[in-house]
Protein backbone atom coordinates (compact mmCIF):
# COMPACT_ATOMS: atom_id res chain seq x y z
CA UNK A 1 0.00 0.00 0.00
CA UNK A 2 1.53 3.03 -1.03
CA UNK A 3 -0.94 5.90 -0.55
CA UNK A 4 -2.77 5.96 3.12
CA UNK A 5 -3.60 9.53 4.48
CA UNK A 6 -5.63 12.03 3.00
CA UNK A 7 -3.05 14.66 3.60
CA UNK A 8 -1.30 12.39 0.83
CA UNK A 9 -3.94 13.69 -1.14
CA UNK A 10 -5.23 16.80 -0.51
CA UNK A 11 -1.33 18.67 0.52
CA UNK A 12 0.84 19.33 1.05
CA UNK A 13 0.08 23.36 0.79
CA UNK A 14 2.84 24.37 -1.14
CA UNK A 15 4.94 27.22 -3.51
CA UNK A 16 3.98 26.06 -7.11
CA UNK A 17 4.38 25.36 -9.87
CA UNK A 18 4.62 21.56 -9.81
CA UNK A 19 4.09 19.03 -7.14
CA UNK A 20 6.39 16.40 -8.41
CA UNK A 21 8.75 18.78 -9.75
CA UNK A 22 8.59 21.60 -7.24
CA UNK A 23 7.13 20.65 -3.45
CA UNK A 24 8.96 16.83 -4.13
CA UNK A 25 11.95 18.73 -5.32
CA UNK A 26 12.09 20.56 -2.07
CA UNK A 27 11.07 17.46 0.02
CA UNK A 28 14.08 15.74 -1.51
CA UNK A 29 16.23 18.38 -1.17
CA UNK A 30 15.68 18.86 2.60
CA UNK A 31 16.12 15.46 3.23
CA UNK A 32 19.66 15.70 1.44
CA UNK A 33 20.11 18.32 3.93
CA UNK A 34 19.11 16.62 7.17
CA UNK A 35 21.25 14.13 6.24
CA UNK A 36 24.50 16.08 5.88
CA UNK A 37 23.28 17.85 9.16
CA UNK A 38 25.55 21.15 7.95
CA UNK A 39 25.22 23.94 5.76
CA UNK A 40 26.33 23.11 2.43
CA UNK A 41 29.36 24.17 0.39
CA UNK A 42 29.24 22.58 -3.01
CA UNK A 43 26.07 20.51 -4.23
CA UNK A 44 25.26 18.73 -7.72
CA UNK A 45 22.10 17.70 -9.13
CA UNK A 46 22.21 14.94 -11.61
CA UNK A 47 18.82 15.18 -12.81
CA UNK A 48 16.68 12.21 -14.54
CA UNK A 49 13.82 11.69 -17.27
CA UNK A 50 11.28 14.33 -16.78
CA UNK A 51 13.65 16.36 -14.16
CA UNK A 52 16.36 16.68 -16.40
CA UNK A 53 13.53 17.79 -19.45
CA UNK A 54 11.86 20.45 -17.89
CA UNK A 55 14.32 21.77 -14.31
CA UNK A 56 14.35 25.18 -15.09
CA UNK A 57 10.93 25.66 -16.54
CA UNK A 58 9.12 23.91 -13.58
CA UNK A 59 11.91 26.18 -10.85
CA UNK A 60 12.88 22.50 -9.83
CA UNK A 61 15.77 23.81 -9.66
CA UNK A 62 14.95 26.22 -7.34
CA UNK A 63 12.95 23.48 -5.36
CA UNK A 64 15.91 21.32 -5.26
CA UNK A 65 18.39 24.52 -3.75
CA UNK A 66 15.72 25.61 -1.62
CA UNK A 67 15.15 22.12 0.04
CA UNK A 68 19.43 21.59 0.49
CA UNK A 69 19.47 25.06 2.01
CA UNK A 70 16.73 23.85 4.49
CA UNK A 71 13.77 25.16 3.45
CA UNK A 72 10.56 23.35 3.37
CA UNK A 73 7.81 22.96 0.69
CA UNK A 74 5.58 25.89 1.94
CA UNK A 75 8.87 28.44 2.08
CA UNK A 76 7.94 31.72 0.53
CA UNK A 77 11.55 31.96 -0.60
CA UNK A 78 12.00 29.33 -2.57
CA UNK A 79 11.28 31.08 -6.23
CA UNK A 80 14.68 33.32 -5.07
CA UNK A 81 16.89 30.19 -3.56
CA UNK A 82 19.16 30.41 -6.49
CA UNK A 83 20.00 34.06 -5.01
CA UNK A 84 20.07 33.07 -1.37
CA UNK A 85 22.38 30.00 -2.42
CA UNK A 86 24.69 32.92 -4.06
CA UNK A 87 24.92 34.93 -1.04
CA UNK A 88 25.69 32.46 1.41
CA UNK A 89 28.96 31.35 -1.15
CA UNK A 90 27.31 27.65 -2.40
CA UNK A 91 28.40 26.45 -5.05
CA UNK A 92 25.95 24.46 -7.32
CA UNK A 93 25.57 22.80 -10.41
CA UNK A 94 22.84 20.81 -12.55
CA UNK A 95 23.69 18.00 -15.05
CA UNK A 96 21.59 15.47 -16.86
CA UNK A 97 21.66 11.88 -16.78
CA UNK A 98 19.49 8.85 -18.14
CA UNK A 99 16.43 7.74 -16.07
CA UNK A 100 17.09 4.42 -17.16
CA UNK A 101 15.22 2.18 -14.74
CA UNK A 102 14.34 4.98 -12.03
CA UNK A 103 10.75 6.63 -11.64
CA UNK A 104 10.84 9.76 -14.48
CA UNK A 105 11.49 12.12 -11.80
CA UNK A 106 14.88 11.30 -10.30
CA UNK A 107 17.62 12.85 -9.31
CA UNK A 108 20.77 12.09 -7.78
CA UNK A 109 22.48 14.50 -4.76
CA UNK A 110 26.02 15.00 -4.05
CA UNK A 111 26.15 17.78 -1.26
CA UNK A 112 29.54 18.58 0.78
CA UNK A 113 30.09 20.52 3.65
CA UNK A 114 32.06 21.79 6.19
CA UNK A 115 33.06 18.38 7.88
CA UNK A 116 30.82 15.69 5.92
CA UNK A 117 29.32 14.80 2.81
CA UNK A 118 26.20 13.15 1.69
CA UNK A 119 25.14 11.20 -1.49
CA UNK A 120 21.55 9.75 -2.07
CA UNK A 121 19.64 9.05 -5.44
CA UNK A 122 15.71 10.33 -4.78
CA UNK A 123 12.49 10.34 -6.61
CA UNK A 124 9.54 12.32 -6.55
CA UNK A 125 5.95 10.29 -6.89
CA UNK A 126 3.52 13.65 -7.43
CA UNK A 127 1.23 14.87 -5.40
CA UNK A 128 4.30 16.51 -3.52
CA UNK A 129 5.70 12.72 -2.35
CA UNK A 130 9.71 11.75 -2.72
CA UNK A 131 10.97 8.51 -2.22
CA UNK A 132 14.84 7.92 -1.50
CA UNK A 133 16.16 4.80 -2.89
CA UNK A 134 19.97 5.13 -2.47
CA UNK A 135 21.88 6.46 -0.07
CA UNK A 136 26.00 6.88 -0.41
CA UNK A 137 25.59 3.89 -3.05
CA UNK A 138 23.59 1.47 -0.54
CA UNK A 139 20.01 0.66 -1.76
CA UNK A 140 17.41 2.13 0.86
CA UNK A 141 13.67 2.87 1.21
CA UNK A 142 12.12 5.83 3.11
CA UNK A 143 10.28 8.41 2.34
CA UNK A 144 11.15 11.24 4.91
CA UNK A 145 6.97 11.22 5.90
CA UNK A 146 7.77 9.78 8.93
CA UNK A 147 10.55 10.53 11.85
CA UNK A 148 13.41 8.60 9.95
CA UNK A 149 16.56 7.23 12.19
CA UNK A 150 19.80 6.86 9.77
CA UNK A 151 22.48 4.96 11.53
CA UNK A 152 26.18 4.81 9.71
CA UNK A 153 27.79 1.40 11.60
CA UNK A 154 30.14 -1.61 11.12
CA UNK A 155 27.94 -4.88 10.61
CA UNK A 156 27.56 -7.01 13.99
CA UNK A 157 26.02 -9.11 15.71
CA UNK A 158 22.99 -7.23 18.17
CA UNK A 159 22.92 -4.16 16.45
CA UNK A 160 19.38 -4.39 15.75
CA UNK A 161 18.50 -6.10 18.99
CA UNK A 162 20.03 -3.12 20.71
CA UNK A 163 18.52 -0.36 18.29
CA UNK A 164 15.11 -1.69 18.90
CA UNK A 165 15.62 -1.90 22.87
CA UNK A 166 16.14 2.03 23.05
CA UNK A 167 13.36 2.75 20.75
CA UNK A 168 11.24 0.53 22.79
CA UNK A 169 12.25 1.86 26.34
CA UNK A 170 11.90 5.23 24.86
CA UNK A 171 8.57 4.93 23.71
CA UNK A 172 9.08 4.94 19.68
CA UNK A 173 7.16 2.50 18.00
CA UNK A 174 9.11 1.32 14.87
CA UNK A 175 6.97 1.44 11.80
CA UNK A 176 9.81 0.20 9.05
CA UNK A 177 13.75 -1.05 9.75
CA UNK A 178 15.60 -1.62 7.18
CA UNK A 179 19.81 -2.88 7.06
CA UNK A 180 21.94 -2.59 3.98
CA UNK A 181 25.41 -3.74 4.60
CA UNK A 182 28.61 -3.64 1.66
CA UNK A 183 29.72 -6.92 3.29
CA UNK A 184 28.92 -9.09 6.04
CA UNK A 185 31.02 -7.14 9.17
CA UNK A 186 31.92 -4.00 6.94
CA UNK A 187 29.77 -0.91 6.76
CA UNK A 188 26.49 -0.44 6.55
CA UNK A 189 23.38 1.80 6.63
CA UNK A 190 20.06 0.89 8.84
CA UNK A 191 16.87 3.34 8.00
CA UNK A 192 14.71 3.18 10.95
CA UNK A 193 11.02 4.94 10.75
CA UNK A 194 9.48 5.59 13.67
CA UNK A 195 5.51 6.65 14.22
CA UNK A 196 5.96 9.47 17.04
CA UNK A 197 8.69 12.73 16.45
CA UNK A 198 12.20 12.08 17.65
CA UNK A 199 13.59 14.13 20.33
CA UNK A 200 17.05 15.08 19.57
CA UNK A 201 18.17 14.03 22.98
CA UNK A 202 17.43 9.86 21.35
CA UNK A 203 20.90 10.41 19.07
CA UNK A 204 22.94 10.95 22.24
CA UNK A 205 21.53 7.84 24.08
CA UNK A 206 22.32 6.02 20.78
CA UNK A 207 25.61 6.88 20.72
CA UNK A 208 26.22 6.10 24.02
CA UNK A 209 24.96 2.74 23.93
CA UNK A 210 26.71 1.73 20.48
CA UNK A 211 30.17 1.94 20.25
CA UNK A 212 30.80 0.68 17.07
CA UNK A 213 28.13 3.45 15.53
CA UNK A 214 29.46 5.93 13.33
CA UNK A 215 27.28 8.55 13.32
CA UNK A 216 23.45 8.83 13.81
CA UNK A 217 21.32 11.88 11.70
CA UNK A 218 17.62 12.70 12.14
CA UNK A 219 15.08 13.10 9.21
CA UNK A 220 12.35 14.70 10.65
CA UNK A 221 8.92 15.19 8.81
CA UNK A 222 8.89 18.57 6.89
CA UNK B 1 -9.79 -1.32 4.89
CA UNK B 2 -7.75 -0.65 2.10
CA UNK B 3 -8.04 1.91 -0.20
CA UNK B 4 -7.97 0.12 -3.28
CA UNK B 5 -11.48 -0.22 -5.17
CA UNK B 6 -13.79 2.16 -5.12
CA UNK B 7 -16.44 -0.84 -4.23
CA UNK B 8 -15.35 -1.79 -1.14
CA UNK B 9 -15.21 2.28 0.02
CA UNK B 10 -19.11 2.35 -0.97
CA UNK B 11 -19.42 -0.79 0.99
CA UNK B 12 -18.07 0.38 4.06
CA UNK B 13 -19.91 3.41 3.95
CA UNK B 14 -23.21 1.34 3.42
CA UNK B 15 -22.20 -1.26 6.29
CA UNK B 16 -21.73 1.67 8.51
CA UNK B 17 -24.70 4.22 7.23
CA UNK B 18 -21.86 7.16 6.97
CA UNK B 19 -20.86 8.85 4.07
CA UNK B 20 -17.69 8.29 2.51
CA UNK B 21 -16.39 11.66 3.42
CA UNK B 22 -17.01 10.13 7.03
CA UNK B 23 -15.73 6.96 6.63
CA UNK B 24 -11.83 8.75 5.32
CA UNK B 25 -12.06 10.60 8.74
CA UNK B 26 -12.94 7.49 10.52
CA UNK B 27 -9.78 5.70 8.75
CA UNK B 28 -7.07 8.68 9.10
CA UNK B 29 -7.97 9.17 13.37
CA UNK B 30 -7.77 4.68 13.34
CA UNK B 31 -4.54 4.99 10.77
CA UNK B 32 -2.78 7.53 12.85
CA UNK B 33 -4.12 8.07 16.36
CA UNK B 34 -4.58 11.64 16.10
CA UNK B 35 -8.08 13.28 17.49
CA UNK B 36 -10.98 14.40 14.95
CA UNK B 37 -11.09 18.14 15.52
CA UNK B 38 -6.85 18.17 14.98
CA UNK B 39 -7.34 16.27 11.73
CA UNK B 40 -10.61 18.35 10.75
CA UNK B 41 -8.16 21.65 11.79
CA UNK B 42 -5.10 20.60 9.36
CA UNK B 43 -7.98 20.36 6.20
CA UNK B 44 -9.44 23.41 6.99
CA UNK B 45 -6.07 25.22 7.18
CA UNK B 46 -5.20 23.40 3.33
CA UNK B 47 -9.13 24.47 2.71
CA UNK B 48 -8.62 28.59 3.63
CA UNK B 49 -5.01 28.29 1.52
CA UNK B 50 -7.11 27.33 -1.58
CA UNK B 51 -9.64 29.95 -0.87
CA UNK B 52 -6.90 32.77 -0.84
CA UNK B 53 -5.55 31.35 -4.43
CA UNK B 54 -9.26 31.66 -5.88
CA UNK B 55 -9.70 34.80 -4.54
CA UNK B 56 -6.03 35.99 -5.86
CA UNK B 57 -6.78 35.83 -9.02
CA UNK B 58 -10.00 36.76 -10.00
CA UNK B 59 -9.33 40.13 -7.90
CA UNK B 60 -6.69 41.29 -10.25
CA UNK B 61 -4.65 39.48 -13.24
CA UNK B 62 -1.85 36.87 -11.65
CA UNK B 63 0.96 36.07 -14.19
CA UNK B 64 3.37 33.25 -14.34
CA UNK B 65 7.17 32.93 -13.64
CA UNK B 66 7.36 32.77 -17.61
CA UNK B 67 4.80 35.68 -18.63
CA UNK B 68 3.60 33.10 -21.21
CA UNK B 69 0.37 33.07 -19.38
CA UNK B 70 -1.60 34.88 -16.84
CA UNK B 71 -4.82 36.76 -16.26
CA UNK B 72 -7.30 34.63 -17.71
CA UNK B 73 -9.44 34.14 -14.39
CA UNK B 74 -9.67 37.49 -14.42
CA UNK B 75 -10.92 37.90 -17.65
CA UNK B 76 -13.44 35.31 -17.46
CA UNK B 77 -14.71 36.57 -14.16
CA UNK B 78 -14.91 40.10 -15.92
CA UNK B 79 -16.85 38.57 -18.93
CA UNK B 80 -19.57 37.31 -16.18
CA UNK B 81 -20.39 40.46 -15.25
CA UNK B 82 -21.37 41.49 -18.64
CA UNK B 83 -24.59 38.98 -17.85
CA UNK B 84 -24.10 37.28 -21.60
CA UNK B 85 -22.57 34.18 -21.04
CA UNK B 86 -23.97 30.75 -22.62
CA UNK B 87 -23.15 28.89 -19.16
CA UNK B 88 -25.16 29.89 -16.53
CA UNK B 89 -22.72 33.39 -15.05
CA UNK B 90 -22.83 31.82 -11.45
CA UNK B 91 -21.96 28.07 -12.62
CA UNK B 92 -19.31 30.19 -14.98
CA UNK B 93 -17.66 31.28 -11.87
CA UNK B 94 -16.16 27.83 -11.33
CA UNK B 95 -14.17 28.21 -14.41
CA UNK B 96 -12.43 31.67 -13.20
CA UNK B 97 -11.59 29.74 -9.55
CA UNK B 98 -9.87 27.36 -10.95
CA UNK B 99 -8.19 29.16 -13.33
CA UNK B 100 -7.07 31.61 -10.41
CA UNK B 101 -5.65 28.40 -8.46
CA UNK B 102 -3.85 27.36 -11.49
CA UNK B 103 -3.13 31.11 -12.23
CA UNK B 104 -1.36 31.53 -8.58
CA UNK B 105 0.23 28.25 -9.11
CA UNK B 106 1.79 29.30 -12.20
CA UNK B 107 2.98 32.69 -10.32
CA UNK B 108 4.95 30.87 -7.72
CA UNK B 109 2.23 31.20 -5.48
CA UNK B 110 1.25 29.36 -2.35
CA UNK B 111 -1.60 26.52 -3.40
CA UNK B 112 -2.73 23.19 -2.58
CA UNK B 113 -1.32 20.17 -4.13
CA UNK B 114 -4.74 18.49 -5.20
CA UNK B 115 -3.72 15.73 -6.27
CA UNK B 116 -0.84 17.82 -7.39
CA UNK B 117 -0.21 21.26 -8.02
CA UNK B 118 -0.74 21.03 -11.79
CA UNK B 119 -3.68 20.17 -11.15
CA UNK B 120 -4.70 22.22 -8.03
CA UNK B 121 -7.17 24.32 -9.79
CA UNK B 122 -10.55 21.76 -9.94
CA UNK B 123 -11.58 21.11 -6.28
CA UNK B 124 -11.10 24.63 -5.23
CA UNK B 125 -12.80 25.83 -7.99
CA UNK B 126 -15.98 23.80 -7.55
CA UNK B 127 -15.95 23.92 -3.73
CA UNK B 128 -15.58 27.78 -3.09
CA UNK B 129 -18.11 27.91 -5.67
CA UNK B 130 -20.59 25.08 -4.01
CA UNK B 131 -19.78 27.54 -0.41
CA UNK B 132 -20.41 30.68 -2.57
CA UNK B 133 -24.07 29.22 -3.67
CA UNK B 134 -24.79 29.87 0.08
CA UNK B 135 -26.48 26.58 -0.17
CA UNK B 136 -23.74 24.33 1.90
CA UNK B 137 -22.04 25.06 5.47
CA UNK B 138 -18.13 25.24 5.42
CA UNK B 139 -17.88 22.51 7.67
CA UNK B 140 -19.87 20.60 4.73
CA UNK B 141 -17.30 21.71 2.40
CA UNK B 142 -14.26 20.65 4.19
CA UNK B 143 -15.74 17.28 5.08
CA UNK B 144 -16.18 16.69 1.24
CA UNK B 145 -12.34 17.26 0.95
CA UNK B 146 -12.17 14.24 2.68
CA UNK B 147 -14.58 12.66 0.37
CA UNK B 148 -12.50 13.76 -2.41
CA UNK B 149 -9.47 12.35 -0.44
CA UNK B 150 -10.69 8.79 -0.15
CA UNK B 151 -11.36 8.80 -4.14
CA UNK B 152 -8.11 10.21 -4.73
CA UNK B 153 -6.51 7.26 -2.50
CA UNK B 154 -8.49 4.62 -4.50
CA UNK B 155 -6.88 5.69 -7.90
CA UNK B 156 -3.58 6.79 -6.20
CA UNK B 157 -2.82 3.19 -5.41
CA UNK B 158 -4.63 1.33 -8.45
CA UNK B 159 -3.42 3.86 -11.10
CA UNK B 160 -1.64 6.80 -11.01
CA UNK B 161 -2.02 11.16 -9.78
CA UNK B 162 1.20 11.58 -11.49
CA UNK B 163 1.62 12.83 -14.69
CA UNK B 164 5.34 11.81 -15.76
CA UNK B 165 3.86 8.04 -14.92
CA UNK B 166 0.36 8.20 -16.49
CA UNK B 167 -0.27 11.47 -18.50
CA UNK B 168 -2.75 14.34 -17.74
CA UNK B 169 -5.48 12.00 -17.13
CA UNK B 170 -4.03 10.88 -13.81
CA UNK B 171 -3.39 14.31 -12.86
CA UNK B 172 -6.35 16.57 -14.31
CA UNK B 173 -8.54 13.55 -14.60
CA UNK B 174 -8.12 12.22 -11.17
CA UNK B 175 -8.97 15.57 -9.68
CA UNK B 176 -11.59 16.11 -11.84
CA UNK B 177 -13.19 12.61 -10.70
CA UNK B 178 -12.25 13.32 -6.71
CA UNK B 179 -14.12 16.65 -7.42
CA UNK B 180 -17.46 15.18 -9.03
CA UNK B 181 -17.82 12.63 -5.77
CA UNK B 182 -17.07 15.41 -3.50
CA UNK B 183 -19.75 17.22 -4.82
CA UNK B 184 -22.46 14.50 -4.91
CA UNK B 185 -21.37 13.95 -1.14
CA UNK B 186 -22.26 17.21 -1.18
CA UNK B 187 -25.81 16.99 -2.78
CA UNK B 188 -26.73 14.58 -0.87
CA UNK B 189 -26.13 11.58 -3.48
CA UNK B 190 -25.79 8.12 -2.39
CA UNK B 191 -21.99 6.41 -2.30
CA UNK B 192 -23.03 4.55 -5.39
CA UNK B 193 -23.72 7.35 -6.90
CA UNK B 194 -20.42 9.12 -6.03
CA UNK B 195 -18.98 6.02 -7.75
CA UNK B 196 -20.31 6.73 -10.88
CA UNK B 197 -19.64 10.25 -10.69
CA UNK B 198 -15.97 9.08 -10.34
CA UNK B 199 -16.48 6.52 -13.23
CA UNK B 200 -18.25 9.33 -15.23
CA UNK B 201 -15.63 12.05 -15.13
CA UNK B 202 -12.79 9.45 -15.57
CA UNK B 203 -14.29 8.41 -19.26
CA UNK B 204 -14.32 12.30 -20.04
CA UNK B 205 -10.68 12.38 -19.80
CA UNK B 206 -8.96 9.01 -20.45
CA UNK B 207 -6.09 9.00 -22.96
CA UNK B 208 -5.68 12.76 -21.54
CA UNK B 209 -1.80 13.24 -22.78
CA UNK B 210 0.73 15.39 -19.90
CA UNK B 211 2.35 17.55 -22.96
CA UNK B 212 3.47 20.77 -21.00
CA UNK B 213 4.85 23.41 -23.05
CA UNK B 214 8.46 24.30 -22.15
CA UNK B 215 7.85 21.52 -19.67
CA UNK B 216 5.92 24.53 -17.54
CA UNK B 217 2.87 24.12 -15.95
CA UNK B 218 1.04 27.20 -17.67
CA UNK B 219 -0.22 25.65 -20.90
CA UNK B 220 -2.35 23.58 -21.28
CA UNK B 221 -2.49 23.17 -17.97
CA UNK B 222 -4.05 25.86 -16.79
CA UNK B 223 -7.15 26.20 -19.31
CA UNK B 224 -7.58 21.92 -18.38
CA UNK B 225 -8.05 22.72 -14.61
CA UNK B 226 -10.40 25.68 -15.82
CA UNK B 227 -12.81 23.09 -18.49
CA UNK B 228 -12.55 20.12 -16.21
CA UNK B 229 -13.88 22.10 -13.64
CA UNK B 230 -16.77 22.43 -15.62
CA UNK B 231 -16.60 19.42 -16.31
CA UNK B 232 -16.42 18.10 -12.75
CA UNK B 233 -19.74 19.53 -12.02
CA UNK B 234 -21.84 18.81 -14.90
CA UNK B 235 -20.96 14.39 -14.02
CA UNK B 236 -21.92 15.66 -10.66
CA UNK B 237 -25.29 16.76 -11.82
CA UNK B 238 -25.25 13.25 -14.22
CA UNK B 239 -24.53 11.32 -11.68
CA UNK B 240 -27.19 12.80 -9.27
CA UNK B 241 -30.09 12.53 -11.59
CA UNK B 242 -29.43 9.20 -11.75
CA UNK B 243 -26.86 8.30 -14.83
CA UNK B 244 -24.70 5.59 -14.11
CA UNK B 245 -21.33 4.70 -15.42
CA UNK B 246 -22.11 1.38 -16.98
CA UNK B 247 -18.14 0.34 -17.16
CA UNK B 248 -18.02 0.09 -13.65
CA UNK B 249 -16.02 2.60 -11.69
CA UNK B 250 -13.53 0.91 -10.70
CA UNK B 251 -12.92 -1.07 -14.13
CA UNK B 252 -12.26 2.68 -15.33
CA UNK B 253 -9.87 3.45 -12.57
CA UNK B 254 -8.07 0.34 -14.37
CA UNK B 255 -8.39 1.48 -17.80
CA UNK B 256 -6.61 4.58 -17.07
CA UNK B 257 -3.59 2.69 -15.81
CA UNK B 258 -3.20 0.51 -18.42
CA UNK B 259 -3.91 3.83 -21.07
CA UNK B 260 -0.84 5.94 -18.89
CA UNK B 261 1.43 2.42 -19.47
CA UNK B 262 0.78 2.33 -22.92
CA UNK B 263 1.53 6.15 -23.42
CA UNK B 264 5.25 6.89 -24.35
CA UNK B 265 7.48 8.43 -22.45
CA UNK B 266 7.34 11.80 -24.97
CA UNK B 267 3.57 12.31 -23.84
CA UNK B 268 4.17 12.03 -20.19
CA UNK B 269 5.29 15.51 -18.23
CA UNK B 270 8.52 15.58 -20.64
CA UNK B 271 7.47 18.53 -22.33
CA UNK B 272 8.35 16.97 -25.41
CA UNK B 273 5.50 15.68 -27.67
CA UNK B 274 1.96 16.47 -28.44
CA UNK B 275 1.48 20.04 -27.59
CA UNK B 276 4.94 20.91 -26.39
CA UNK B 277 6.14 19.71 -29.36
CA UNK B 278 4.54 21.89 -32.04
CA UNK B 279 6.35 24.63 -33.47
CA UNK B 280 4.56 27.42 -31.62
CA UNK B 281 4.82 25.08 -28.55
CA UNK B 282 9.08 25.16 -29.40
CA UNK B 283 9.10 28.69 -30.05
CA UNK B 284 7.84 29.47 -26.58
CA UNK B 285 10.25 27.36 -24.71
CA UNK B 286 12.55 28.69 -26.47
CA UNK B 287 11.61 32.64 -25.99
CA UNK B 288 11.25 31.46 -21.95
CA UNK B 289 14.56 29.68 -21.87
CA UNK B 290 17.11 31.93 -23.61
CA UNK B 291 15.34 34.75 -21.26
CA UNK B 292 15.96 32.96 -18.37
CA UNK B 293 19.59 32.54 -18.96
CA UNK B 294 20.02 35.83 -20.47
Amino acid sequence: MKYTSMFEIIGPIMVGPSSSHTAGAVRIGNIARQILDECPTKVTFQLMGSFAETYQGHGTDLALLAGILGMTTASNDVPISDQIASEMGVEYSFTKANAGMHHPNTVRIEATGPTRSVKLLASSLGGGKAEVQELDDLPVKFTGEKPTLILYHTDQKGFLAKISHILNTQGYNIARLTLERWKKGELAITVCEVDEILRDEIIQMIKASIPFLKDVKLVQTI
Amino acid sequence: MAFTHLHELIKVAKERNMTIGEVMMEMEKEQTGRSEREIFNQMERQFEVMEEAVRKGIQEPVMSRSGITGGDAYRVYEYIKQGNTFIHPQTLQTMAYALSVSEVNAGMGRIVATPTAGSAGILPGVLVYALDTGRYSRDTIILSLMTAAALGLVIANSASISGAAGGCQAEVGSATAMAAGALVEIGGGTPEQVGHAVGLALKNSLGLVCDPVGGLVEVPCIVRNGLHAITALAAADMALAGVKSIIPPDEVIQVMHEVGTEMPASLRETGIGGLAGTPTGKALREKVFNKSKG
